[in-house]
């Protein structure tokens, strides 16, 4: 009888990870290459939410087209209204009066605050039941983005989708008695912050689950195209409200937030400090907020009132996520002949493949929330 | 939106009456090697737009230190192919997957050139100006 040699190569083995998957922030769906629970590689896949937006624009007129890209983002729906208003208002020249540059900014900081608390909340509840008790930071750090929901609510009407830009200015003033209320939503932001900052910073699982893990050169990123607190947590300082200053950005004193080492540590502590910053700007906002109109005259109403001029223009913001940028090319009309969205989700997602490479598998939820794509934004 | 005067002149680049350079096609990975050594490292977007007769190919690549842009285009005919720059700047990885899935422009040499956004079985390439949008597609899912 002849002897028989079994032979085992540990050859490699590949995971499918999502599209459905509670911690992967949306429907990512990433194929893993492991051998044992070392990741070799990940292949990601992704368009589980593409809308086709940018063809959507190209058939709505520049009136329209400013709350369809709301939708792109959804934890920061006026940093894309914005960049959509300002791209046609800057291709047709239109000036936006003073106080409405003041409300788009005191705007779009109130949503950098509320999307980077649910960033927090969410990056808390992947770390797992380690730190406290699965959703107890989630739900605390949601309850402190209530009441920034709240402010919009009564602001504009909606808690969500505040469709507040309009192209040539804002569609709402502000509620009498506003900034006491102002105020005290920024105070709960900061109480709940700091209080979460003292759970779980220093915490051994969350400081071994985040240091050192997912480190991202400056130079990659910058090959990438990573922007916003990734690109920052890798100390590139490069933030589009400094670097091409937009509405009333130049009149605000705040600083860059950075940190050096690219790690997923890094880029929470970036996040966690710019919700300050942008609490900052807010109060500016608020005490120097000047009297006056809030929109271009005659206010726009129908579809077809704003035309560009042909022509071609590139505008980028500084949304939660790093740059966001509307390039767009017209024909005269009053609809958009190309609207290409430069979204801040989409490059930052690719650097997932660099940088889940030689972690274990656990480490892919966090590297991947650490990125904070929102698949609105990445598949648009 | 430009490209640096030296290196308009070196590459041939065609400047048409609106400041918007035109880079010749073959001259474009060369033409990158240049800006990536004088610091243009951040890569911002390649898009396309089409104009019916032609296509043109968009790039925007950023000097984070200076603020300087280049701006560039490429003029190509449909069914031309394009190279790709996808070795020297990680981030047209993906850009240039998603041109190639919503417009179907080839980019020579890219590692791994398949649709991004829309399923595998997809027909068509919906950006596309002569796309049709009054009728059903059928990998409709």
């Amino acid at each position: 009888m002849a002897t028989r040699t079994l032979e085992f190569t540990f050859d490699e083995m590949r995971v499918n990870m999502g599209p459905q998957h509670p911690s992967t922030h949306g429907v990512f769906r990433g194929v893993l290459v492991l051998e044992g629970e070392e990741i070799k590689d990940l292949i990601p896949h992704i368009g589980y939410l593409h809308r086709g937006v940018e063809k959507l624009a190209e058939h709505l007129s520049y009136v329209q087209d400013v709350p369809i890209m709301a939708r792109n983002d959804y934890l920061g729906p006026v940093h894309n209204e914005l960049v959509m208003a300002h791209a046609v208002e800057k291709l047709a020249n239109i000036q936006v009066p003073e106080r409405a540059q003041y409300l788009r900014v005191m705007a779009s900081e109130l949503h950098r605050i509320a999307s980077h608390l649910v960033w927090t909340g969410t990056f808390l509840l992947d770390m797992g039941g380690a730190l406290g008790g699965g959703s107890t930071m989630f739900l605390y750090l949601f309850q402190a983005r209530e009441s920034i929901m709240d402010l919009y609510e009564e602001w504009t009407g909606a808690r969500f989708h505040p469709n507040l830009v309009q192209i040539g200015g804002v569609r709402f003033d502000l509620p009498a008695g506003f900034d006491r209320k102002v105020k005290e939503a920024l105070q709960t932001v900061r109480n709940t912050v700091n209080e979460v900052r003292e759970m779980v910073e220093g915490n051994p699982v969350f400081e071994q689950r985040t240091r050192g893990v997912g480190v991202l050169s400056p130079e990659l990123a910058q090959s990438i195209g990573c922007s916003g607190p990734v690109l920052r947590a890798s100390g590139v300082a490069y933030d589009v409200r400094k670097a091409f200053p937009y509405d009333a950005y130049d009149k605000m004193d705040f600083e860059i937030v950075t940190a050096t080492a690219g790690d997923v540590r890094a880029r929470y502590e970036v996040r966690i400090n710019e919700i300050f910053q942008a609490a900052h700007i807010v109060e500016q906002a608020l005490e120097g907020l000047p009297e006056g109109p809030i929109g271009a005259k005659p206010p726009v109403k129908a579809p077809v009132a704003v035309k560009a001029p042909k022509g071609e223009v590139y505008f980028r913001v500084e949304s939660a996520r790093g740059e966001l940028g509307a390039y767009l090319v017209s024909d005269g009309s009053h609809k958009p002949y190309r609207l290409k969205l430069r979204s801040p989700s989409f490059s930052n997602l690719q650097a997932i493949q660099h940088l889940v490479r030689g972690h274990k598998v656990a480490d892919v939820v966090v590297i991947l929330g650490s990125l904070d794509p929102v698949f609105g934004d990445v598949d648009r | 939106m430009s490209l640096p005067q030296d290196l308009i002149q070196a590459f041939g680049v065609e400047v048409n009456d609106q400041g918007i350079p035109y880079v010749p096609k073959d001259r474009l990975p060369d033409l990158a090697r240049a800006l990536k050594e004088k610091g243009f490292r951040f890569f911002v977007f390649v898009t396309a737009v089409d104009y019916r007769e032609y296509l043109e190919l968009v790039y925007l690549i950023r000097n984070l230190d200076t603020l300087e842009e280049a701006f560039f285009k490429v003029k190509i005919q449909d069914g031309e192919t394009v190279p790709t720059l996808s070795t020297l700047y990680e981030g047209a990885n993906w850009h240039e997957r998603e041109v190639y899935d919503l417009f179907g422009v080839t980019f020579e040499g890219h590692p791994d050139l398949r649709r991004i956004l829309l399923p595998e079985d997809w027909e068509g390439h919906p950006l596309r100006k002569d796309y049709p949008m009054d009728t059903p597609h059928p990998p409709y899912r």
